[in-house]
């Protein structure tokens, strides 16, 4: 990482209050370009702010984002989703009684391409499913047998599993991912750690946002400390402990680097 | 957004054309009419004859109505709202005999008059007066003609029979057991619809007294005996859904159908042969005479009486056919559709 | 390094937490019973409860009722008898699949079938053109229940309940609660009860309002199933905050699942027409209940999301289907109320019951 790489994602000053409480307090953020960034701060330190900011849920009051150099400005997640920012919320959004591949198509169906499509609006199942399979077969997903089966099916790691592969097959600049392990059990939690490793081996940056420091630390390139709704700092997993992590978070220990 | 307010107000202006209040001078008495429902267009004709006496009287009339038929319970919030306003008389259609007697009696004690009127009361004298169509004889009216029309043969009848409701209410089985008895079949139980055991009946339909119930049960009986040649109905349009059930089954011309009320459409639709004869009954009557009443009880305390041999006022029924019947007095659609409600 | 951290104590509660979703990963097909199949065959295949239903009634009141009931002719009449509240129930089933009730159905078709008379008939106004008018008006209608919906956030019932009696209302007072008869339409505006003509095929009577509604159901199947806006409406009513962060329009999908639900109902009130053979403002008083219960009985279920929109067909027909066994039979109709009634009861409890395995 060259200082003259232009960061991916980018963020200047943002600021975001609600009334007195100021959720971000002139943040800073960079994602660096093939790498996994690794988000972590105390509960109420404002990450969620961040992350929301960044993904078009929530419109800063003053500061700037940019996307590879470029000024944006996003009024809603689905701008942003244009602009090329994929984000898998905690809840995943899927829609549980609607198969596989609707729900990875959902919101960005594809219309057969003959006059039923164009007349009658008809769906192209047919290549939508096989679309999310050879999505789903690349990040080694395939256990899943039938891309028909609704979601409600799937265990929890399996609709994880769905929804980054959603975020990977879409996400064309940046993904971010809201506390992907939270809801699933040690094997489950392993298997979506190996996927982060697995898209990110494709080029697209990452942001994981995650309470558990074993997993942070164990995927991230470099992990940035939120702290009083700004960035305390950025370290790198291999040159601090996790205690360390954890006493910066808290306000223990002052960052080495402003 | 816009698209859907102007749409909904254009479907409303398009409904509405204008509400007038009509202003009263703040000494006039105030009268009350609470109807059974404001769907039914017998009690809406109601309310238009009350409205437009209490205007000719300057009497101020104040309306209400239940929501379906069976609501006592907004009935009886009515009476007492109206009780509440220093009202010195009402006029009612109880949607339920027996529930509306302790208000009524309170509205009394009030010193109320409190008039009934098409259905009453049970005791009918909990009211001070009851201006009423003799439903039983509307029945039996229609039920005569039709044996008069078959003539030799009415022995061999096959009738259908189109009641209002499972609830059976009192207006329901008195229409219905009045055409039976007309017609001469063994009633047994004059309160209840369905007992009788007389094999020229094919059977009973509910129908909501309206066309689309109407069809739906002329259907299903047609059903069980397509030779039906003689229908019963509680009211006019249920009478125009049975029509078209007989038409779709290509019985027109070999049936006959019976109704009551009198309404115009009910009217119009004897004058096209659609109904043999139809039972008129006078709800402007009715209204009007309640409201005269009030007026005279309000100057000068005095209330009204009953007809001879009924515990009510018989406001009169009158039979409406163009193929009358010897021995039954009738007038023509011509002449009906002057003295029509509709 | 991949296990270097292995065992190692998370750093919050909700790390410690991370394991109690297990029984998700474990939920396998080897560990169900021949019950718990049929409660998954019923999972993926909504529809079968219905139709198993419908056949058994039909083969049931065939033995029952004899000949009179299992005829062509009455198999065609029920179709008949049911084809407007079968209408009703498409537009029904578009709100309950996004997890709403539509209380104002009826009123909505009514209203539209009694402003379409009163154009043609009493105005005189050129017959297409006042249908044109009464189509708008039923769609402003669902507009305003979506955008009541959506915009101020009433809940369905809520915005329904209001505006069936706001619209109830106008009905009553611009038909007086006076019928137009069919000798009147006739004269001036015959093709208001185009749906009530029928035809005979094969010893049945199909009439043209029968064949609307396998049409509506056709159409409405097709924007369901084939469509980007029908898995739209699934996915709002399946989880409306998931579909709207998965990028959907939600407030645009309901308020157009609104606006097409009032013109289906306005539609309904032209067959209407056709079926009663008069403009009449006091039929159908209870069809909206009557539509929620052949929605409920074919299988849609009432927390949204799920069900096939041919389920309300077949639930509407198992209804004509008891209604006409029960009459020709000559049971009293106090007992088809007490038949219909154990109907919904228990289609609800199977529904839940199906539900259930993705709890």
């Amino acid at each position: 990482m060259t200082s003259a790489a232009i960061p991916t994602l980018m963020a200047r000053g943002l600021v975001k209050r609600y009334g007195r409480v100021v959720a971000i307090d002139s943040a800073d953020f960079d994602l660096m370009p093939g790498e996994i960034l690794g988000v972590i701060g105390d509960n109420g330190a404002g990450k969620s702010s961040l992350i929301r900011a960044l993904s078009g849920a929530l419109r800063p009051d003053a500061g700037e984002i940019r996307l590879d150099g470029e000024l944006v400005s996003f009024a809603s997640p689905i701008e942003a989703r244009q602009a090329g920012i994929e984000t898998v919320y905690q809840t995943l959004a899927l829609s549980p009684a609607l198969s596989i591949s609707d729900n990875m198509f959902l919101g960005r169906e594809i219309r057969s391409s003959g006059l039923l499509g164009k007349l009658f609006h008809q769906l192209d199942r047919k290549a939508m499913a096989d679309i999310a399979r050879k999505k789903l077969s690349e990040l080694g997903l395939l256990t899943i047998q039938n891309i028909q089966q609704p979601v409600e099916t799937l265990s929890g790691g399996q609709r994880q599993g769905v929804a980054v592969a959603r975020a990977a097959a879409f996400g064309s600049k940046v993904i971010i991912l809201d506390e992907p392990t939270a809801a699933l059990g040690v094997k489950e939690s392993r298997k979506v750690l190996d996927l982060v490793l697995k898209v990110r081996a494709r080029g697209v940056p990452i942001v994981l946002i995650s309470h558990n420091m074993p997993h942070v630390f164990e995927v991230a390139d470099r992990i940035h400390i939120h702290r009083l709704g700004k960035r305390a700092t950025v370290i790198k997993p291999r040159d601090v402990s996790m205690a360390d992590a954890v006493a910066i978070m808290t306000g223990a220990l002052a960052p080495m680097t402003a | 957004m816009k698209t859907a307010f102007v749409g909904a107000i254009s479907c409303a202006l398009l409904s509405t054309v204008a509400l007038t209040v009509p202003a009263y001078a703040t000494d006039a008495i105030t009268a009350c009419l609470v109807t059974k429902t404001d769907v039914n267009p017998f009690f809406v004709k109601m309310k238009e004859g009350a409205t437009a006496k209490a205007k000719e009287l300057g009497i101020r009339l104040m309306t209400f109505a239940g929501k379906q038929d069976g609501d006592a319970d907004t009935q009886i919030a009515a009476i007492e709202s109206c009780i509440g306003s220093g009202a010195k008389g009402i006029l009612l259609t109880p949607n339920d005999s027996s529930a509306l007697v302790p208000v009524i009696t309170k509205a009394r004690e009030a010193g109320l008059l409190t008039i009934m009127l098409d259905t009453p009361l049970d005791p009918a004298n909990a009211a001070d007066a009851t201006f009423a169509t003799d439903n039983f004889k509307a029945g039996e009216l229609i039920g005569k003609w039709a044996a008069g029309k078959l003539g030799p043969e009415a022995k061999n009848a096959r009738i259908a029979l189109l009641n209002l409701n499972p609830q059976q209410i009192t207006v329901d089985y008195m229409r219905n057991q009045g055409f039976l008895k007309g017609f001469g079949i063994d009633i047994k139980n004059p309160t209840r619809i369905g007992d009788e055991d007389d094999p020229r009946i094919v059977g009973n339909a509910v129908t909501n007294a309206n066309e689309e119930g109407g069809r739906s049960g002329m259907e299903s009986l047609l059903q069980i005996d397509p030779d039906i040649n003689l229908v019963y109905t509680i009211n006019e349009p249920t009478a125009a859904g049975a029509y078209e059930a007989i038409k779709a089954a290509g019985r027109q011309g070999k049936v006959t159908v019976v109704s009551v009320d009198g309404g115009c459409p009910g009217v119009a639709n004897i004058k096209e042969g659609v109904i043999g004869a139809t039972s008129m009954q006078f709800p402007l009557l009715m209204a009007s005479m309640g409201v005269e009443a009030i007026k005279t009880f309000a100057e000068t305390g005095k209330k009204p009486e009953v007809t001879p041999g009924l515990d009510f006022f018989n406001t009169g029924v009158e039979l409406i056919t163009d193929q009358p019947v010897d021995g039954l007095p009738s007038i023509t659609s011509e002449e009906g559709l002057k003295k029509c409600w509709g | 390094m991949a296990d270097k951290f292995d065992g190692l104590p998370g750093y919050s509660g909700e790390a410690a937490l991370s394991d109690t979703d297990a029984p998700h990963a474990r939920f396998d097909i080897d560990n169900v019973g021949p019950l718990g199949r049929v409660q998954r065959f019923l999972h993926a295949f909504p529809t079968m409860v219905p139709l198993i239903v419908l056949a058994l009634s039909v083969v049931g009141f065939g033995l029952f009722a004899g000949s009179k009931f299992f005829s062509p002719y009455n198999m065609s009449l029920i179709v008949q008898q049911v084809s407007i509240i079968g209408v009703l129930a498409v537009a029904q089933s578009l709100i309950i699949l996004t997890a709403g009730i539509d209380l104002s159905v009826a009123a909505t078709m009514v209203l539209s079938s009694v402003i379409a008379g009163h154009l043609a008939v009493r105005l005189g106004i050129n017959a297409p053109v006042s249908l044109l008018i009464s189509f708008a008006c039923g769609t402003a209608i669902g507009f305003l229940n979506g955008f009541l919906v959506t915009r101020i956030r009433l809940p369905p019932f809520i915005a329904t309940l209001g505006t069936w009696n706001v619209f109830y209302a106008l009905n009553l007072y611009v038909s007086g609660a006076q019928s137009i008869r069919g000798a009147e339409i006739d004269a001036a505006a015959p093709m208001l009860k185009f749906f009530g003509e029928n035809f005979s095929l094969f010893g049945t009577q199909i009439s043209y309002g029968s064949l609307l509604l396998v049409l509506v159901f056709g159409i409405l199947w097709y924007a369901l199933t084939k469509t980007a806006w029908g898995r739209h409406v699934y996915a709002v009513g399946d989880d409306r905050e998931a579909a709207e962060l998965a990028g959907i329009r939600t407030d645009r999908v309901l308020i157009s699942v609104y606006a097409v639900a009032g013109l289906i109902c306005a539609i309904a009130g032209w067959s209407a027409i056709g079926r009663v053979g008069a403009v009449s403002p006091t039929s159908f008083f209870e069809g909206n209940l009557q539509s929620i219960t052949a929605v409920v009985i074919g299988g849609i279920s009432l927390f949204g999301g799920r069900g096939s929109i041919l389920g309300p067909l077949i639930g509407a027909l198992i209804v004509g289907v008891f209604q006409s066994g029960l009459r020709i039979a000559g049971v009293d109709v106090l007992w088809q109320l007490f038949a219909i009634g154990w109907l919904i009861i228990i289609a609800v409890s199977v529904d839940q019951w199906i539900r259930r395995i993705s709890a």
